[in-house]
């Protein structure tokens, strides 16, 4: 068996035993599970910047926020149906992620996490600042009868578990196809050695520029899953700290693994679904893992088994 | 009230704002400058510094002014201690590079925060202020060509609490102390020496190491200190350094990175500025404002406004 027939053997052997739990796990599991599909997209966008191109961004929060507005906003006051909306959402966060390109990408390392920083911060006053319509820290809730595709209830928990696998396998697939590309393998090079991939006459900046604009774009299409599955828009979801969520799935799950996203966001929501029943001091053990992977294992779950036993993993 | 009335006020508190603004962002810069290291937890030591000062303060016995002399020389030791114990145990072992160590600060900001949401709880509570008197502002009128000071009276007069004018006061002569250390004494040599070039500075003996956990400690204790000064006026809790943080990154960045002089200056123009356009203008959009700038000034001036061409 070849590499690449192996690892496509994985990751579909992956979206179809997801695709039997649907109808294995009890409803609470069931509806975690879909969330963690839906936060796991965005943790795949934001590892095609991180983990492969190796730029650290620390404002996805705003990709994530302008899908989620993008469609919540139009659903909400325009009256728009959810296919032209979810567009209209990817739209804005591809839209966003090239401005935001344009300007941080003239920076590097500390400066490109600080400029990202404050682009989110910005991003997050924005949506304060017009409260009339985004309803601030408060947020808005998408009606039920508006959240139907083609007959298909997207409150109902099955249908709404099935949309989330259809989003997530189709970020997965899409990232997988790209690794194994030529595209894919120059953003590697250029996160191992910006300079030679320079040198061997390669365009670095507009490969780190499409790589912003991918990962912007799959982070928005999972914030305007999330709109349109949840049913809630609410600035929560433009704070730092949902920046920091999927830096910190993915270095848990893996850097640079296609599986890695999925693996860390996992890992974390059961974690803190678990211990925020014990405290609501939960943040706590978010923040002991986050020092304790950058002091023994830089490479995450994933990283680490691709390190010992499967060379091959992507 | 009028205009001028208006003005005074709004440029006083912002004073204040700068003051403490300014103490906190030059301890962000001198590590960053000497370390190279971006303290992403800076924000939760000046929250450790009003919490412990609350502690301090609400422990000790006699009259205020004990307490808050107490929590002065306490809650800087304790925030410097948890800072060198974080450099030795985390970020030395990281041998400071510069995204492990991002990333280590953003874990060392959620633990600090929550261990404080734990031990000290989710309220805000005040620490009672040494002296508190209030002082009335004279205006000028120019009404009869000659300027001549009078004082209004009535509601709204302005007036401004001696405290405040303490704490402008104090940091700045905590800042002339520190810059008198950094420019005149041999550990300030030393900290130059290291942050010009740290290869050289370890050839000639220097222990970097120790130095490193020193300017750690040095940098959390200014935090800690300017939460002290602060938290009679706001009060502490759990979440209040996420502001400083933001504040403090924002002066750092336009005084140009590791500049100690140029962080000053963005400190008193931000902190004034600050405090001017919050009393006539919406908070949010200020900070909307001052954050774009911000990155606009990092995009196209990476050096900041005042610092020199960035090694």
């Amino acid at each position: 068996m070849s590499d690449t027939s192996k690892s496509m053997a994985l990751h579909l052997g992956l979206i179809a035993v997801l695709f039997a739990l649907c109808f294995a796990l009890p409803a609470y599991h069931q509806g975690n599970l879909a969330r963690v599909m839906v936060l796991a997209t965005y943790t795949i966008g934001y590892n095609v910047l991180f983990g492969y191109t190796g730029l650290l961004s620390l404002g996805h929060a705003m990709f994530f926020a302008a899908g989620l507005y993008g469609l919540g906003l139009t659903m909400h006051h325009g009256g728009w149906s959810p296919v032209p909306a979810f567009l209209f959402g990817l739209f804005c966060a591809a839209f966003l992620s090239a401005v935001v390109a344009a300007l941080a990408l003239r920076t590097i390392g500390v400066a490109f996490m600080i400029v990202t920083l404050m682009f989110a911060q910005a991003g997050f006053l924005t949506i304060l600042y017009f409260g009339e319509w985004t309803r601030g820290d408060e947020g808005f809730v998408i009606q039920q009868a508006a959240r139907q595709i083609l007959g298909f209830d997207l409150t109902d928990p099955i249908v709404r578990y099935l949309a989330a696998l259809l989003l997530f396998s189709s970020a997965l697939l899409i990232t997988l196809r790209m690794m194994h590309r030529p595209f894919g393998r120059l953003l590697v090079a250029v996160r191992e050695n910006e300079e030679r991939t320079r040198m061997l006459g390669y365009d670095v900046y507009r490969h780190k520029l499409l790589a912003v604009i991918i990962s912007g774009t799959i982070s928005g299409a999972a914030g305007a899953g999330y709109g349109l599955l949840f049913g809630y828009v609410g600035a929560t979801f433009a704070t730092v700290q949902y920046s920091i969520f999927p830096l910190l799935y993915v270095l848990l799950g893996g850097a640079g693994t296609i599986l890695g996203p999925f693996v860390g966001t996992l890992f974390m929501f059961y974690l803190i679904d678990i211990t925020s029943g014990l405290t609501n001091a939960y943040m706590l053990f978010a923040g002991c893992i986050l020092v304790l992977l950058t002091l023994f294992a830089r490479a995450g779950l994933m990283g680490e088994i691709r390190k010992r036993w499967a060379r091959w993993l992507p | 009230m009028d205009f001028g009335a208006h003005l005074l006020l709004a440029t006083l508190e912002g004073a204040v704002g700068a003051a403490v603004l300014a103490l906190t962002a030059v301890g962000l810069s001198l590590v960053f400058g000497v370390m190279r290291v971006v303290n992403v937890a800076h924000g939760e030591f000046y929250m450790l510094g009003a919490v412990v000062a609350w502690f301090v303060a609400s422990n000790i016995g006699g009259s205020a002014a004990i307490g808050f002399l107490a929590a002065l020389v306490i809650a800087p030791l304790i925030a410097a201690t948890v800072a060198i114990t974080a450099d030795r145990l985390v970020l030395r072992r990281l041998d400071y590079d510069p995204e492990a160590t991002i990333v280590a600060t953003i874990g060392l900001l959620y633990i600090l925060q929550q261990v404080a949401l734990l031990t000290y709880g989710p309220e805000a509570r005040p620490v009672e202020a040494p002296f508190n008197a209030r002082i009335m502002l004279p205006l000028l009128d120019w009404t009869g060509g000659w300027p001549k000071f009078y004082y209004p009276t009535g509601w709204g007069a302005p007036s401004i609490t001696s405290y405040k004018l303490f704490v402008i006061g104090a940091a700045a002569a905590i800042l002339v102390v520190f810059w008198l250390v950094l420019t005149r004494s041999k550990i300030g040599l030393i900290m130059r020496a290291t942050q010009l070039d740290q290869e050289t500075a370890q050839a000639f003996g220097i222990p970097v190491d120790r130095v490193y956990s020193l300017v750690f400690g040095l940098g959390a204790g200014l935090a800690a200190l300017a939460a002290v000064l602060i938290v009679p006026i706001q009060q502490a809790h759990y979440l209040m350094g996420h502001d400083p943080l933001l504040l403090s990154f924002i002066v750092v960045i336009i005084g140009g990175l590791g500049s100690i002089r140029g962080t000053v200056v963005a400190a008193l123009l931000i902190g004034l500025s600050d405090g001017i356009i919050s009393v006539f203008f919406t908070p949010t959009l200020a900070k909307i404002l001052a954050t774009l700038l911000v990155a606009l000034v990092l995009v196209f001036r990476p050096q900041g406004l005042f610092g020199t061409k960035a090694a």
